[in-house]
């Protein structure tokens, strides 16, 4: 039952993305994010379109493989979306099409409502590339690389970083000891399946407290595995993985960088996203 | 050279040092042995493994490891350098979700420069025969390769002993017969000490010596030979032999004149000639 977690969805392949450096990528990734929230009429959304759609071309992973990410967040998307179509409000002025009691529905709501779509779409799909390219381990070095300057206010970093992989690389082992758990009390006559909300969620407490109580074992084996390989922590520990910059990596921030610019500019010149209503009703 | 040494080593889980889990344990172990230490559950054979690399410190007596003393703070690093340890459930000791950073971890710790993991990794890799999985993801992987990986782990460490604490229990024959031959040729080619720890009595015969626990206390020591010749002792351990050796001795009480065996190879052999004889 939770064999579809997608987290730490890695897709094999050799492509100019998974040769970038992950903290390149990271950068990119909030970079990206930041483009998305600023693109604020129709052509600089295009703009960063053009821009995820050649970032998934140069990481090779098939389109369905990005466009199954925004499956988990859909109802999201939707809820949020119809939300906006008919609470839409502002202070300025609204082109009204129907009106029922509270509801409003106006030309502003339904650009409102496409822009909130597709930032919510582009920021999960621009997300995922990055995870579909990078291992959870190299997503971690990168992270770690990062947030190295948060040594100095001694924050501590390493420890972050470990315990975040390690937390990654017990995803699989947990879920295999969840199902194995669940099928044990099924065999005794639990039931899961039936039974409202509350009914099910209470059902899932024997599976829980095994869970709970493996785990905490689990970790102090590992700390006892971890201390038998001479962990101490930090200090006189060396890296084997190298993080390099290359000029893929270069090559990747100069672009993102022209599409910020781009986007500032195409604001600038063709006015909010609201601005094509004023060509609409001119009159 | 001695590689282990327990004087007279007592040790207890419980604060008023009642029950001890091992009691007063005297015990030698020379480099390049393979020494299996059998015992039933709770007889304390995976504390003694947890005392030799510092995990646990005797509540008295000492126990020393190629002259270090373990209750020695400043010590403690070096003699984990020097002895490596591989655990039951090799789920709860990888460190990685690829296989080589896992065998990165321990070199890693003791500040080994990155050119030289590499190398590192490529030995242990390689002595285990696990070294086209470099870049496997371990989740994925068989029991008895998983263990593979977690000795490869200990081994990138370069220790001289070698401890596996039950590191073949949770495993399938098939599993167990891999994880064997890995250490068997640790033991031959390297010259590892390696210490055992095992209620499989059939792993036992692969070892030059053998010593059973019971109560925390160590009751046998000697060959493995000479400890499965005295089976009516084993048996008040509530030990069992290995199964060659069990149907051996049935045929002799039944009259059949073979002379003691402990392998099934051995046996056959043995009821060969006195076949032959007959």
């Amino acid at each position: 039952m939770l064999n579809d977690v997608t987290f730490g969805q890695y897709y094999p392949a050799k492509s100019f993305v998974h040769n970038m450096d992950p903290r390149a990528k990271i950068v990119l990734l909030i970079a990206y994010l930041v483009a998305v929230f600023l693109a604020d009429n129709f052509f600089a959304l295009a703009a960063v379109i053009v821009f995820l759609i050649l970032a998934v071309i140069f990481s090779r992973v098939p389109f369905g493989s990005v466009l199954r990410s925004v499956k988990m967040i859909l109802f999201i998307i939707v809820f949020t979306a119809i939300l906006n179509l008919f609470f839409y409000a502002s202070d300025g002025e609204l082109h009204i099409l129907w009106q029922w009691k509270i509801i409003t529905v106006s030309w502003e709501a339904i650009i409102n409502m496409i822009f909130l779509a597709m930032r919510l779409f582009l920021l999960v799909m621009g997300t995922s590339i990055l995870t579909l390219t990078t291992t959870p381990v190299a997503l971690t070095d990168g992270l770690e690389s990062l947030l190295t300057p948060l040594k100095w206010i001694r924050f501590p970093v390493h420890e972050l970083a470990l315990i975040m992989s390690i937390a990654l690389r017990f995803i699989p082992t947990l879920i295999d000891e969840t199902n194995r758990i669940i099928s044990a009390q099924k065999a005794r006559g639990a039931d899961f399946e039936t039974g409202g909300l509350i009914r099910r969620a209470k059902a899932m407490i024997p599976v829980l407290v095994p869970l709970l109580v493996s785990s905490l074992r689990r970790a102090e084996e590992l700390g006892d595995a971890m201390d038998a390989r001479c962990y101490s922590g930090a200090k006189g520990r060396t890296k084997y993985k190298k993080l390099t910059f290359s000029w893929r990596d270069l090559l990747g921030l100069l672009v993102l960088a022209g599409l910020i610019t781009g986007i500032v500019f195409l604001n600038l010149y063709l006015g909010g996203k609201f601005a094509i209503l004023n060509y609409f009703f001119a009159s | 050279m001695e590689a282990v040494r327990f004087d007279n080593v007592k040790f207890s889980y419980r604060e008023d040092g009642g029950e001890f889990a091992v009691n007063g344990v005297t015990l030698s172990i020379e480099e390049g042995q393979f020494v299996a230490v059998l015992g039933r559950n709770g007889s304390g054979k995976s504390t003694l493994a947890k005392l030799i690399n510092a995990l646990l410190v005797p509540g008295s007596g000492t126990v020393s490891v190629f002259g270090m003393n373990t209750a020695d703070d400043k010590k403690t690093f070096e003699i984990r350098k020097s002895a490596g340890m591989v655990f039951q459930n090799p789920d709860n000791q990888t460190v990685a979700s690829i296989v080589e950073d896992d065998v990165a971890f321990g070199p890693e710790n003791i500040g080994v420069p990155r050119k030289e993991i590499g190398e590192r990794i490529d030995f242990a890799l390689r002595a285990v025969g696990m070294e086209a999985f470099r870049n496997a993801t371990p989740s994925r992987l068989s029991g008895g390769q998983k263990q593979r990986i977690a000795i490869a782990g200990v081994l990138a460490i370069r220790p001289k002993i070698m401890i596996l604490d039950e590191s073949t229990a949770m495993l399938d024959p098939r599993g167990r017969r891999e994880v064997m031959e890995v250490i068997k040729k640790l033991n031959r080619e390297q010259g590892m000490t390696v210490l055992l720890i095992t209620h499989f009595m059939e792993e036992a015969l692969q070892a030059d010596r053998a010593v059973v626990m019971h109560r925390g206390e160590v009751v046998m020591d000697g060959t493995p030979e000479e400890i499965f010749a005295r089976s009516e002792e084993l048996e008040t351990y509530n030990l069992t032999l290995p199964r060659a050796a069990y149907i051996c001795k049935q045929l002799q009480a039944a009259g059949l004149p073979v002379a003691n065996a402990f392998t099934a190879k051995e046996l056959a052999e043995e009821i060969c000639k006195s076949l032959q004889k007959g």
